[in-house]
């Protein structure tokens, strides 16, 4: 796939609950390859338009493309061929507790593919080694920590080894090092699998150690404010809010003190 | 405005929410019914492992209190149809009242009590919780039908433990009335059975386990729908389990009356 080529297209999406508009007239495209940051303030959107990508919800308006195809229109089936080309992960990494981790990462391939039991079992273990939780498959999600199941939750998105990945929010409820640790793990997976990845964020540390092109949202206007790499943004946007966001700075409690 | 016109704004409010709230329910139904048609078209894909987890939770778990209320519930029966037919003399016909009784209505629909209380509130709760946890989401965007996986599971559980509850449910209240005509009335025991046998049909027996099967259907359903419809929120959880429950009785009621008249009709 050429790296140029648009994975992603959101043209014109305008977004909310009932009749409440959090997201207005949102348009940016994702590049093959890209490690892709959607970040901005609590309640900006940023997991709303998250779930219209990933075909959750329908937009009030505008349309979302992925592999060249609207999944906003796609039929059942239609989007069922799609969603075996990309993979999601949740903040806290959804897997099913009634489960265990290799039964939630083996989902996938029994629902999608006609591969023996075996050879699921292989995939499973291969999987669970690359999340460096290869001794885990048999714990249910209870009996692991919250970043083992993030992990985990990767694993099960990675099972059917697609194209794409989204992950919201990786790093939140996370200290520090184990932040870090997911980071670099995200890393060596995208430039292992050449997976195009798009992360829903606000933790800076993580934005700027693996971001290729941000997004920032803003809740007042609902629409983007700034787009660019991280560093030239903190560096030379005109928007000093922007420039405020990225540099972790509160004018309100400076001020205060 | 005024008190009589804020009244009749809330009941024309509630009547509007009870008819959009009925309308959920038939879409529910409807999307289940093509997800029913794909499960047997491939059974290969229907979740066999929590079918049966189910099957252990909803029958197996729930089969002593079942007996204890069914008994109760026939005790009861028989001590107030006893004070009755001593009236009049005809003691004899307890067997008959209590077997009827209990097999055509009060049998299936204690069980259904039960079970709407038992399955039908964890059915919400779960599948409530697994909304709050993002576990839905996570099924639609990996392409499974959550309809597929945590519905019908449960339905085909329910089915199978549903009238088997019934059958232990009516054999309990049928002993709890024979209790009653041999303790107080002084009737024979063989006399009480062969009374009982003579009263009950195949035509009688089968009527309560379907009424049970429809029960079983009315409590996954609107279990499953009210966990679907909860918000991300634990109070919602809450909110769901409870109308899960009521909404489950009132529907049972309601084909409680439909297949009594049905079954009189057809002369059973």
């Amino acid at each position: 796939m050429d790296k140029s080529e648009n994975i992603i297209e959101v043209s014109g999406v305008t977004a909310g609950y009932g009749n409440n508009v959090v997201l207005k007239d949102i348009d940016f495209t994702v590049k093959h390859g890209e490690i892709f940051v959607i970040m901005g303030g609590s309640g900006c959107g940023k997991s709303t338009l998250l779930k219209q990508m990933i075909g959750l919800y329908r937009p009030f308006a505008g349309s979302v493309t992925i592999f060249g195809q609207d999944i906003v229109e796609a039929t059942l089936s239609e989007r069922r061929v799609m969603m075996q080309k990309f993979g999601v992960t949740y903040q806290d990494g959804a897997l099913f507790g009634s489960m265990t981790l290799a039964e939630n990462v083996a989902l996938p391939l029994e629902e999608y593919t006609d591969k023996s039991v075996a050879e699921i079992a292989q995939i499973v273990r291969d999987k669970l080694q690359q999340v460096e939780l290869g001794e885990f498959g048999d714990y249910m999600p209870s009996e692991i920590s919250g970043g083992m199941r993030k992990r985990a939750g990767l694993a099960r998105a990675m099972a059917l080894s697609p194209s794409l990945l989204f992950f919201d929010e990786p790093s939140a409820g996370l200290d520090p090092i184990t932040s870090a640790d997911l980071d670099s793990l995200i890393l060596v997976l995208q430039r292992e699998m050449k997976t195009t990845l798009v992360i829903v964020s606000h933790e800076l540390d993580s934005i700027y150690t693996i971001a290729d092109r941000v997004i920032i949202l803003n809740a007042a206007t609902k629409g983007i404010v700034a787009s660019g790499k991280p560093r030239e943004l903190r560096d030379n946007c005109q928007d000093s809010w922007v420039r405020d966001l990225l540099t972790r700075k509160n004018m309100k409690l400076e001020n205060k003190i | 405005m005024s008190k009589q016109e804020r009244i009749v704004e809330n009941i024309g409010d509630a009547a509007w929410q009870a008819m959009l709230d009925t309308v959920d329910l038939f879409c529910f139904v409807g999307e289940l019914t093509i997800t029913i048609f794909t499960a047997l078209r491939q059974p290969r894909k229907v979740r066999w492992r929590e079918t049966f987890y189910y099957m252990d939770q909803c029958g197996c778990k729930a089969l002593p209190i079942t007996i204890i209320i069914c008994l109760l519930m026939g005790l009861i029966l028989g001590f107030q149809g006893a004070v009755q037919l001593r009236k009049v003399g005809t003691d004899i016909f307890l067997a008959d009242f209590v077997g009827v009784s209990i097999l055509k209505e009060l049998g299936p629909l204690m069980v259904a009590m039960v079970a709407t209380g038992r399955a039908g509130a964890s059915f919400a709760a779960e599948i409530g919780t697994m909304k709050v946890s993002e576990e839905v989401d996570a099924l639609e965007t990996m392409g499974c039908s959550p309809h597929r996986f945590l519905v019908i599971p449960k339905l085909l559980a329910m089915l199978v433990a549903m009238p088997l509850l019934t059958i232990f449910g009516n054999i309990a209240g049928i002993i709890g009335g024979f209790i009653v005509g041999v303790s107080m009335l002084k009737l024979p025991p063989v006399a009480y059975y062969n009374r009982t046998v003579a009263a009950i049909s195949p035509e009688i027996f089968a009527s309560g386990l379907i009424k049970s099967a429809v029960f079983a259907v009315i409590i996954t359903v609107v279990g499953c729908m009210r966990g679907f419809q909860a918000e991300n929120d634990a109070q919602s959880v809450g909110r769901a389990t409870t109308s899960a429950v009521v909404t489950a009785i009132f529907w049972i009621v309601i084909a409680d009356w439909v297949l009594t008249m049905m079954f009189t009709m057809m002369g059973y």
